[in-house]
């Protein structure tokens, strides 16, 4: 496969933080960076070398704290590695937990805006697709509201919305299903596989080995900022519910 | 990703980020442009959250330097008499270029630290928030001389025909005090306590800087020492073509224009050094 048909490629890529940190210009003044400098490295990633093809769609799965969320940040060139390359081609969309960047102050319908500008999509560009996310996201009573008055679902459902109808080249989703309900969650699992029909990259990070299962051809197994397994869904899948069963 | 992809469209956009490289001007500026629609978005929601939507927030945001120059013309008119006659026109014009630059560089601070989750779910150009802040403080700066315009009616100070050099004036203000707020946020990511030190310190550096008192009361022997301070040359640079009706000296604009793209220069050095660490403390 030519590598200019990858969506997404990590070449060792490790992101690491120092163990001490300096939190105040005072300290730093007093006791200068050596401390900083001498402590260890801490891992969000170690090493990590992979490639997802355009129009893959891809699970990630693994216990909290083992580096799924930097491995999407990194792919999305949120954050730069601390070692190696990371590499996107197309328009990257990601939705992280927790409300993708909305404006507790704002409407439900100013944030469809906002939103859209922080990936890039100017306000024509929103406002033609603004019906279609209020529709989708199903909160249309309390569209012009203050987001601050919003439940954590409906934030997810209006940033899956949003993020879904711009027709981003790659998707990145960072368990945001597992805070919908459950008619929301079979709506997304509907669009999502119609995004990965139309030839769309789509990377789901979600401890729902089942959804996971139903969507993703592919699975990548991070554990302690390591990637331990990467292959066929059902494979990986199955060795991960082994390994979390024997570890109880 | 401002031109609209589809599904399957041309993958040209490539973004490659390579541990260790710092952050290129021409890359960010092009990366702020593709983002003009987000930076319209970040000024829209600094001034409606700060005027509240209403004319009552404007108020309030003027309320402060009026104030202030209500109680230093009662205290100082008399006593600058001579010196400077309309003290509260030579008051409020250098107060206008002072405000925004300590306004902006405690803003930005803060809109960092605000911002700071946003920055760990979207892949924005970094300094973009910091531009927003600059953006929106001068705004403010107009509607501020709007009002001081309509204060200089009343009271009959003249309205000069060197006005005209005005947008130059804030021109070079917004690039020294974008420089300086660059430096100051890049900081205050990385040190928590940055942000109070700079707060506390601009009251001293307020009396500091001839805006209550004319520069003319020091002697000349002192003279040169306050003169060290860039922010006598950014207030004058305001002052002139309002108060006294002249074009700044080319003394004034010539090392107005030196500190404002000297500060531009620093703080993206800062700047960008410290960009590729910030996600780490943020
Ligand atoms: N700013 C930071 N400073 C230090 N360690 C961090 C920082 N951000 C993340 N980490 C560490 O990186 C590791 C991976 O985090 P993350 O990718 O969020 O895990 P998850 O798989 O739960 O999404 C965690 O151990 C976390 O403690
Ligand atoms: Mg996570």
């Amino acid at each position: 496969m030519n590598a200019a048909d990858n969506a997404i490629e990590l070449e060792n890529v490790s992101v690491r933080y120092r163990a001490a940190k300096i939190h105040s210009f005072k300290a730093a003044l007093v006791s200068g960076f050596a401390a900083h400098r001498k402590s260890e490295f801490r891992y969000g990633l170690r090493d990590v070398t992979l490639a997802i093809p355009h129009g893959e769609a891809v699970g990630i799965i693994g216990p909290n704290g083992a580096g799924k969320s930097t491995l999407l940040r990194v792919a999305a060139g949120i954050i730069p590695p601390s070692l190696g390359t990371a590499l996107s081609r197309g328009t990257v969309a990601p939705v992280m937990e927790l409300g993708t960047g909305f404006e507790a102050e704002l409407s439900g319908r100013e944030n469809i805006f906002f939103n859209g500008a922080l990936l890039g999509c100017s306000r024509a560009y929103m406002r033609a697709r603004a019906d279609d996310i209020i529709a989708f996201s199903g909160i249309a009573a309390s569209i012009d509201a203050p987001l601050r008055t919003y439940s954590t679902g409906m934030v997810a459902r209006l940033a899956f919305a949003v993020a879904t109808a711009i027709e981003a080249d790659t998707i990145l989703l960072d368990e945001i299903l597992a805070v919908g309900d459950a008619s929301f969650r079979r709506q997304c699992q509907a669009r999502i596989e119609r995004f990965v029909t139309n030839g769309a990259t789509v990377v789901v990070v979600s401890h729902e080995l089942d959804v996971v299962a139903s969507l993703c051809s592919r699975v990548i197994w991070v554990e302690e900022a390591r990637v331990v397994a990467d292959g066929p869904a059902a494979d990986v899948i199955a060795r991960y519910r082994a390994r979390t069963a024997s570890g109880l | 990703m401002s031109t609209a992809s589809s599904f399957g469209a041309s993958h040209a956009l490539v973004r490659r980020t390579v541990a260790g490289e710092p952050l290129r001007w021409t890359s960010e500026l092009r990366d702020l442009r593709a983002h003009a629609g987000l930076l319209y978005e970040l000024v829209h929601r600094d001034l409606t959250v700060r005027y509240k939507r209403s004319v009552l927030g404007f108020l309030w945001t003027m309320l402060h330097p009026l104030l202030l120059m209500l109680i230093f013309t009662v205290v100082f008119a008399t006593m600058f008499r001579e010196r400077a006659p309309h003290y509260e026109t030579y008051f409020l014009s250098a107060y206008v270029a002072w405000n925004f630059f300590a306004q902006t560089t405690v803003n930005a601070m803060a809109s960092v630290a605000w911002n700071g989750p946003l920055m760990k779910r979207v892949r924005v150009p970094q300094s973009i928030f910091t531009l927003s802040i600059a953006i929106s403080g001068l705004v403010n700066v107009g509607l501020s001389l709007l009002v001081l315009f309509a204060i200089m009616l009343v009271v009959g100070a003249p309205l000069h025909a060197t006005l005209w050099f005005l947008p130059i004036s804030l021109l070079l203000v917004g690039l020294f005090t974008f420089g300086t707020a660059l430096a100051l946020t890049a900081a205050s990511i990385f040190f928590g306590d940055v942000r109070e030190m700079v707060q506390a310190g601009m009251p001293a550096l307020l009396y500091l800087t001839p805006i209550i008192y004319p520069i003319s009361i020091i002697p000349d022997r002192f003279r040169w020492l306050i003169k060290l301070n860039p922010l006598v040359y950014i207030v004058e640079i305001v002052r002139d073509p309002i108060y006294y009706g002249i074009l700044p000296t080319p003394e004034t604009l010539g090392v107005s224009i030196v500190i404002s793209l000297g500060a531009v220069c620093i703080g993206w050095m800062i700047f960008r050094h410290m960009a590729p660490r910030f996600h780490a403390h943020l």
